[in-house]
């Protein structure tokens, strides 16, 4: 009998506001310890916390993406543990009353496309840090990072294998960056994982019991994490024992996954509206206004893409797996309409994304780019032309330098293709002269040879023969008698 | 300069010349340090400070730069609001190191308006007690007989200013401590509605409770410095946006035809019959000046201490958590483990009626218990509220006694907490429903004061202060003066 698995993922997105969820101090990362702390902050006497009207206008924004519910009115709770790193000796969340109910993101399952719930987001605060180390044998708390805004998003328990969650966590980060509301960021802990992983027997409606991962902090991590507790459990059971319901530790170091705490040792957070804060009233005028910034959202991007430039679908989803790159795609295509769409979708998810390989809008405007592509079209430059310029291009912003104009640096660096028949007889000429051997061999039937003397004249010519053009004269010549030989 | 003299009546002598900041200021200073040992009402006494801003405010006047009525005029926090660069201990071993780094919205506004900071005042460990016996520092001592409370949390700032050690005194309120303490020591105490006066930099106690309030001499007093505090304040999220009235021009504002309901439920068992009978008396004098007064009720009072002792203490065992010896206050010493540091500094930082409240208050949070207990005490203060809404369709303000006895003997209740708790009966149930209330001197039982509760709408502190202001130009309750300090 074969087991079914079922998974279930938590993420804490961090909120890119100014500042944070209950005070006026920077959220950002990387300042010294505990310079962007504040009273508030650092749950000094009497301090009071206000909530961040940008956090909750990020939270409705995500709500409107995932066409979920946004509750009208939702409640900041406390939940009470004692940790150094959590000033107030209490986290505010919300318990009882999430912001965002019952939304939907849609996933590229093992049996293709479907829904998976996002049951609920909720705002909270993140606690600060512990420093263990150069502090000579001391503790140190930094509190830059208490009270950060984080939007709590959980999904259903559906989801049956490591690589279905892996792309729902993937779906759910090219989301929260599209909409602007998180950098992203998995090092830097702006986006986080933790995954709810039981396995039953296939057919069961009952659930089997969970354990709770944590300590997820990439995609891989919870793709590894996630099959191995997966096999880990199915072991469990196949050799008659039972899976405890316990919290366990991913050890990215071996690839496994280790019992951190067990159910009995679960804590009572001894959750209360917070008496602090009044209830978050949300009015449809706010959520209007939201709605009326959202941008077009990535499905119906992608799903455009395909329709209007005729894009295959996996060229079309890699576009829209990041706004900047689906923006850049078509900033190309407005600048240069000549370009044909398959050759600019080629080239930005080709040749700019092997140089790009990060997040962001690619460095080489859209309108140079546009430009070369049009070059290249044109035959004006051979597609090796191309790329040499690319990564000239490249370079130069890099560099912070001016970027040349892209003529210009055609000419510079002597690429403009050669298209003078003359010129070109004269490099057939010599290659064949060159190359008896092989010109033999390809009167003898070896046809694919035409391409290696085509490679021979690019070579020679330093890449400015028209490749198209040498082809039908190495072909015309060949086929000739050989004359003077 | 040791007889009577109102805030209203100083800021007319420094207007006039008669006096200086400065004189003032060392009179209160000489008297509190003439009286500092047999009161205790003191935790912090900053003179040099004290000293310099009194000659701030003669500078300013000498100037003709007058911030405003209050300027150069001495006042008292109690220790529970945050003062830069001062100590604010909250009675507390806990806190007894503390200074805060920044001021309470509160101290920032009296300062604002030159007020002198003269010093901080005693108060119960946390505002947690009805009678100023649980303060790390001692308890303090009732001008009127000096073997008796002075009530509390409020009880330092009470008594500073009954005894002529402050012309006022700031103080705070979550089940009855600036009224309760104001009634026992004879001074006039308003708690206002709340979210009228901003919480921040106030240390919190039960955070759906606490309300500052301001002690004085006089209602008209109050009055000025309520006009000062009142008001929206950005950091606090729970401060109301109501606008503030001019609290001084409602004075004098007719009341004949008011309604007064005098609360037959605040004469329950326990109420000592001869305050009673004060309480009686001032009702007549109230109906003499025109106000017309009946017969009110408030079915569910018998609900409001329990559900009190339900959700302070569930708020404050969550609000007291950040004590931890982590990064501020009391930390024990060689604390091996993480476990004990937080164990030991907690229990040697907190005394026992604070340990009392946090252990019943994460009893009631906790899972299985919390809507036996945290829900339904939510439930009943529903119905508090609701029926002082009911009582106040028949009547504009609401009358009792503030207490149920006179200030009791040093050591009466201190073994008998749930004795102590219902020194607070008349008072608690208006913090449940959020309401403004003032407590005036009404006469005396024994030649120990007796306190007037008014109880008004929502934000209706203008017509409380009016009624106790037309009380204090008919009465001279609130001129007396305890023997041994006039």
């Amino acid at each position: 009998m074969s087991w079914e698995a079922v998974i279930g993922l938590e993420v804490h997105v961090r909120l890119a506001t100014a500042s944070k969820l209950f005070s006026g101090a920077a959220s950002s990362y990387g300042a010294p310890p505990n310079a962007t702390a504040c009273a508030v902050d650092m749950g000094l006497p009497g301090v009071l916390p206000v909530p961040n009207r940008e956090a909750i206008a990020m939270a409705i924004r995500f709500g409107l993406a995932l066409g979920a519910r946004i509750d009208r009115q939702s409640v900041f709770a406390r939940k009470h543990y004692f940790y150094p790193d959590l000033p107030k000796g209490y986290q505010i969340s919300q318990y009882e009353q999430p912001i965002v109910a019952d939304g939907v993101l849609l996933i590229e399952g093992d049996q293709g496309e479907r829904p998976i719930t996002v049951v609920r987001a909720h705002l909270e605060e993140d606690a600060g840090k512990s420093l263990h180390e150069g502090l000579g044998g001391a503790s140190g708390v930094d509190l830059n990072r208490a009270g950060t805004p984080l939007l709590e998003v959980v999904s259903g328990p559906e989801m049956h294998s490591a690589a279905e969650a892996g792309h729902y966590l993937r779906k759910l980060h090219t989301l929260v960056r599209w909409l602007g509301i998180c950098d992203g960021n998995m090092q830097e802990g702006s986006f986080r994982c933790d995954a709810n992983v039981s396995v039953r027997r296939v057919g069961a409606t009952v659930l089997g019991t969970r354990s709770e991962i944590k300590n997820l902090n990439s995609f891989r991590f919870v793709e590894k994490a996630i099959a191995y507790e997966i096999e880990r459990q199915i072991a469990v059971l196949e050799s008659g024992g039972r899976v405890e319901q316990e919290t366990r530790l991913f050890d990215p170091a071996r690839g496994e996954t280790r019992r951190m705490r067990g159910k009995e040792e679960a804590m009572d957070y001894r959750y209360f509206p917070d008496p602090d804060l009044l209830p978050v009233v949300i009015d449809e005028a706010w959520i209007e206004a939201i709605r009326e910034t959202m941008p077009e959202l990535p499905d119906a991007r992608r799903a455009r893409l395909e329709a209007s430039y005729g894009l295959p679908r996996a060229q079309a989803a890699l576009l829209t797996s990041d706004k900047d790159l689906a923006d850049y795609f078509e900033a190309v295509l407005a600048v240069q309409p000549a370009v044909p769409p398959a050759l600019a979708a080629n080239w930005v998810t080709g040749e700019v994304l092997a140089l790009h390989r990060g997040q962001g809008a690619p460095l080489v405007a859209p309108a140079r780019l546009a430009t070369l592509l049009a070059r290249l079209e044109q035959g004006v430059i051979s597609r090796l032309a191309a790329k040499e310029i690319l990564e000239v291009l490249w370079q130069q912003c890099q560099q912070g330098e001016p970027p040349e104009d892209c003529d210009t640096l055609i000419d510079r660096l002597g690429l403009r293709q050669v298209r003078d028949d003359a010129v070109l007889h004269e490099l057939v000429e010599a290659i064949i002269t060159a190359n008896p051997q092989q010109v033999a061999e390809y009167r003898q039937g070896k046809d694919r040879l035409l391409g290696y003397f085509v490679g021979q004249a690019m070579k020679r010519s330093a890449g400015r023969g028209d490749p198209k053009r040498l082809g039908e004269l190495f072909a015309a010549r060949l086929a000739a008698a050989p004359a003077g030989e | 300069m040791t007889d009577w003299r109102s805030v209203t009546e100083l800021s007319r002598a420094l207007a006039s010349g008669s006096c200086s900041s400065m004189e003032l200021t060392r009179h209160f200073l000489e008297r509190s340090a003439r009286f500092a040992g047999r009161l205790n009402a003191w935790i912090t006494v900053d003179e040099a400070g004290a000293l310099a801003a009194a000659q701030a405010a003669d500078r300013r006047r000498a100037h003709g730069e007058v911030l405003g009525p209050l300027d150069g005029i001495p006042l008292a926090h109690k220790d529970i609001f945050c003062t830069k660069g001062l100590l604010t201990t909250c009675g507390s071993r806990m806190l007894a190191n503390f200074k805060a780094p920044y001021d309470a919205t509160v101290v920032a506004r009296l300062a604002a308006q030159g007020m002198v900071l003269l010093g901080k005042t005693n108060m119960d460990e946390f505002a947690m007690g009805s009678s100023n016996e649980t303060s790390y520092f001692g308890p303090v001592r009732n001008p009127w007989d000096e073997g008796r409370v002075p009530g509390g949390s409020s009880g330092g700032s009470a008594a500073v200013v009954a005894a002529g050690l402050a012309p006022v005194a700031t103080g705070t309120d979550t089940g009855g401590s600036v009224r309760q303490p104001a009634a026992l020591c004879g001074i006039s105490g308003l708690k206002p509605t709340y979210g009228r006066v901003s919480r921040y930099g106030m240390i919190a106690f039960a955070s759906s409770l606490d309300q500052a309030g301001i002690m004085a001499r006089s209602a008209a007093d109050i009055a000025l410095l309520l006009q000062v505090i009142a008001g929206l304040d950005e950091r606090d999220a729970t401060s109301a946006t109501a606008a503030v009235p001019d609290y001084m021009a409602h004075l004098e504002h007719p009341l004949a035809g008011l309604r007064v309901g005098v609360v037959d439920e605040f004469f329950g068992p326990g109420m000592d019959g001869r305050v009673a009978a004060v309480v009686e008396q001032a009702t007549a004098i109230l109906g003499n000046l025109g106000l017309r007064c009946t017969s009110a009720h408030l079915r569910e009072l018998h609900l409001a201490l329990p559900t009190y002792y339900i959700l302070a203490p569930a708020e404050a065992s969550s609000n007291l958590a950040r004590y931890d010896g982590v990064r501020y206050g009391y930390r024990c010493a060689e604390a091996h483990s993480l476990y004990e540091l937080y164990a030991r500094s907690r229990s040697e930082g907190f005394g026992p009626e604070v340990k009392r409240r946090i252990l019943i208050g994460t009893y009631v949070l906790s899972r299985g218990y919390y809507d036996a207990f945290y829900l339904q005490a939510q439930r009943a203060r529903h119905l508090i509220a609701a029926d002082f809404h009911h009582a106040f369709e028949q009547a504009d303000i609401l009358l009792g006694p503030t207490a149920p006895e006179t200030a009791f003997a040093l050591g009466a209740k201190t073994a008998d907490p749930l004795a102590m708790y219902q020194s607070d009966i008349n008072t608690i149930p208006v913090n449940l429903a959020g309401l403004p209330a003032i407590s005036i001197p009404c006469g005396e039982v024994d030649g120990l004061p007796v306190g007037l509760q008014l109880i008004g709408r929502p934000f209706s502190e203008e017509l409380l202060l009016a009624v106790a202001h037309r009380f204090q130009q008919a009465t001279d309750y609130h001129r007396r003066l305890p023997e041994a300090f006039s």
